[in-house]
């Protein structure tokens, strides 16, 4: 295991990764070339629509893919060493122990057949191989850790006697048994009511700054971005398009998309004139990819250029965004300003 | 759970007067006189009279089966017409041989199935899951009757082996009929068996797949679980729901239902007791045996039932 000191290393250092899941006549790239780092006790959010890759993204660090699912390429680094070069039963040592994962819908991702303490419970009697009493005990401890109301009569019961929210806890208490370093958070309060989603992100951020984990949180909601993350990855099409500081992003975001997501947030500070400004059109479609920029067809700005792939680029301060506006190639307006553009139009 | 059984319990018995009564219906209107079968063809009108007498066949229907369902609630179920012995000892004998025979034809579908199942899903499109499901198909299509007479004719009576196989010389391995040593029990048992294994085998596969696409099957994986784990103790449990419907249904028909084969291997079973006593027209007999058959049956799906409870604790038994 690589040890060091440094205290701004990153546990996680994904490089072009491609995951991509194979019909009989057609390879869909879901993920594409997706390059991010997450820094050591941090929380990165990764942010996109729906078919953006960010989930099959999460996933492929774990190597949970389902078939016809398969990564392709890439690397992905976790304390110096490239998991893709690991073998199953090492992937299983990793999973729910170094690495842990929570998921979209608290109500299907548990199983209905087994109590809650069960559940926990396995986490601990796969990986420090403790007795199914000992494993009880520290199961009740996870619960009173995740802040259940009454753990001792929880612990016996089954998931469907628990609310949504309660059993998104659960879900922690399972993820966080093993004590991992990094925690995959997959869009864990979408499926919850605004009130629950609250105390849900709180919960994760409280237990992140107690545990010092690191944290992947996966979301669509910049609202939670805003709420919960240190570094913002923005996804679209199978590729990050902007990487940067949550305030940053906020403040001086740089990719159109990003600059689109943004305004189609509802202002809390004053009424809306009008419709809320959206990002028109949808993801394109796997079959019908652009060449070169995944969002010039979406992008008010789109120029000659665009038509292709424009590279990441990073700054001075290693923020990344993936835009012909910000090279010296770029051949449409020269005084073209992103966010007063945007708002106007 | 004890409340539960005995409601169940007591749920059988408007159950088993509805079954009496159709049963009773039934014998009375179709056609024969179990007072002329008992004189025989050429007897004198006098002697028939004195049977139906003495049998209390002239009374009105009402009278004979409220008279019926008094003495059997006492545990008398009458004496057969034919033999004269009491019906309770009639089925007493052959009613183990039918269980034990419908118990170890659904312990091997069972196995057999499971296995089948499991594999087939979780190796679905492969030459394992394409090689079973065909067997599968093979067993559903097979009728009964056929299996039997063609596994007497090749491990009963057997055929000689050529001489260059060591040790074997022919295959007759086992009894062509009766029941009770192993011998005998092998072939009827594979023949019950193998239409259950089909069925059990495809409705574990359909099941599996379904379950192994739950979230809940991921976040198992997601845990550190192995493979083994994730299939035999997260999937397999939520997918044998439907599949015990499936092995309550099929104990329950081999129960009654194993005419064909009992008459095959000539086992003396319920089937065969029940398909003699209506050619005889025997109605004590009859109306006995399927009164204790479908009791059995309600007991049946009271196990599926709190085998249900088991597997799905969203099951509320009350």
């Amino acid at each position: 295991m690589v040890t060091k000191s440094d205290s701004t290393e990153n546990i996680l250092e994904i490089n072009d990764l491609r995951t991509s899941f194979f019909t009989e006549d057609l390879e869909v790239k879901a993920v594409d070339g997706v390059s991010f780092t997450i820094p050591k006790g941090k929380t990165v959010g990764l942010v996109g629509e729906s078919g953006s890759g960010k989930s099959i993204t999460s996933l492929s660090i774990l190597q949970l893919v389902d078939a016809p699912g398969k990564i392709v390429g890439g690397e992905i680094n976790f304390k110096g060493e490239n998991l893709l070069d690991k073998s199953e039963a090492e992937m299983r040592k990793i999973r729910g122990k170094e690495i842990s994962m929570v998921f979209q819908e608290p109500m299907t991702s548990l199983n209905p057949t087994y109590t809650v303490g069960q559940q926990i419970g396995e986490s601990f009697m796969i990986h420090d191989k403790v007795s199914k009493k000992e494993a009880y005990k520290r199961s009740l401890e996870m619960l009173k850790l995740v802040g259940i109301p009454s753990p001792e009569k929880r612990i016996d019961q089954y998931p469907h006697e628990l609310s949504g929210g309660m059993r998104q806890r659960v879900m922690i208490a399972i993820a966080l048994a093993g004590n991992p370093e990094l925690l995959i958070a997959d869009e864990p309060t979408t499926a919850l009511d605004v009130t629950i989603q609250a105390q849900i992100l709180e919960l994760i951020k409280d237990l992140q700054e107690r545990l010092n984990m690191s944290v992947l949180l996966i979301t669509h909601d910049l609202g939670v971005v805003a709420e919960t993350c240190d570094y913002v990855a923005v996804m679209y099409s199978g590729k990050i398009v902007e990487y940067a500081d949550v305030r940053s992003i906020f403040n001086n975001p740089q990719h159109p998309y990003t600059v689109g997501l943004i305004h189609s947030l509802p202002p809390h500070d004053r009424d809306i004139e009008g419709d809320l400004p959206v990002i028109k059109g949808a993801v394109p479609s796997p079959s019908e990819m652009p060449e070169g920029c995944r969002f010039a067809p979406r992008c008010p700005f789109a120029s000659e250029i665009c038509n292709t792939l424009p590279q990441l680029k990073t700054d001075e301060r290693g923020n990344q965004v993936r835009c012909w506006i910000y090279t010296d190639e770029w051949d449409g307006d020269p005084e073209v300003n992103v966010r007063e553009k945007e708002r106007t139009s | 759970m004890l409340t539960y059984i005995i409601r169940r319990l007591l749920q059988t018995i408007p159950v088993i007067i509805g079954v009496s009564l159709i049963v009773f219906s039934l014998m009375h209107l179709i056609p024969g006189d179990p007072a002329q079968i008992m004189a025989g063809e050429s007897a004198p009108k006098e002697q028939v009279e004195n049977i139906r007498e003495r049998l209390g066949l002239n009374d009105s229907y009402p009278v004979q089966y409220w008279n019926y369902i008094r003495d059997a609630a006492k545990g008398d179920l009458g004496s057969s017409i034919r033999s004269g012995r009491d019906v309770t000892e009639e089925i007493g004998g052959r009613f183990w041989v039918t269980v034990e025979l419908a118990i170890y034809s659904t312990a091997l579908s069972v196995f057999l199935g499971l296995i089948a199942g499991i594999v087939s899903a979780t190796k679905k499109y492969s030459w394992q899951d394409v090689t079973l499901m065909v067997l599968a198909l093979f067993g559903l299509s097979m009728p009964n009757f056929w299996l039997g007479l063609m596994l007497i004719k090749w491990f009963a009576i057997g055929f000689d082996l050529p001489s260059w196989i060591p040790f074997i010389e022919n295959t007759s391995w086992f009894k062509p009929s009766g029941w009770g040593s192993f011998q005998q029990v092998v072939l009827p048992v594979i023949t019950l068996g193998t239409g259950g294994a089909a069925i059990i085998a495809r409705m574990t596969r359909s099941s599996m797949l379904e379950v192994i696409d739950q979230d809940y099957i991921r976040t198992a994986r997601a845990k550190g679980a192995k493979e083994r784990v994730v299939i035999y103790r997260h999937a397999l449990k939520n997918a044998l729901i439907p599949v015990v419907t499936v092995v309550g249904l099929q104990f329950g028909a081999l129960l009654g239902g194993a005419v064909l084969t009992e008459t095959v291997f000539a086992i003396n079973g319920l089937g065969k007791l029940i398909i003699d006593a209506i050619q005889a027209r025997d109605f004590p007999v009859v109306q006995g045996s399927v009164l204790v058959v479908s009791l059995l049956f309600v007991l049946v799906n009271m196990i599926v039932d709190i085998t249900y409870r088991y597997l799905n604790k969203r099951i509320d038994l009350n």
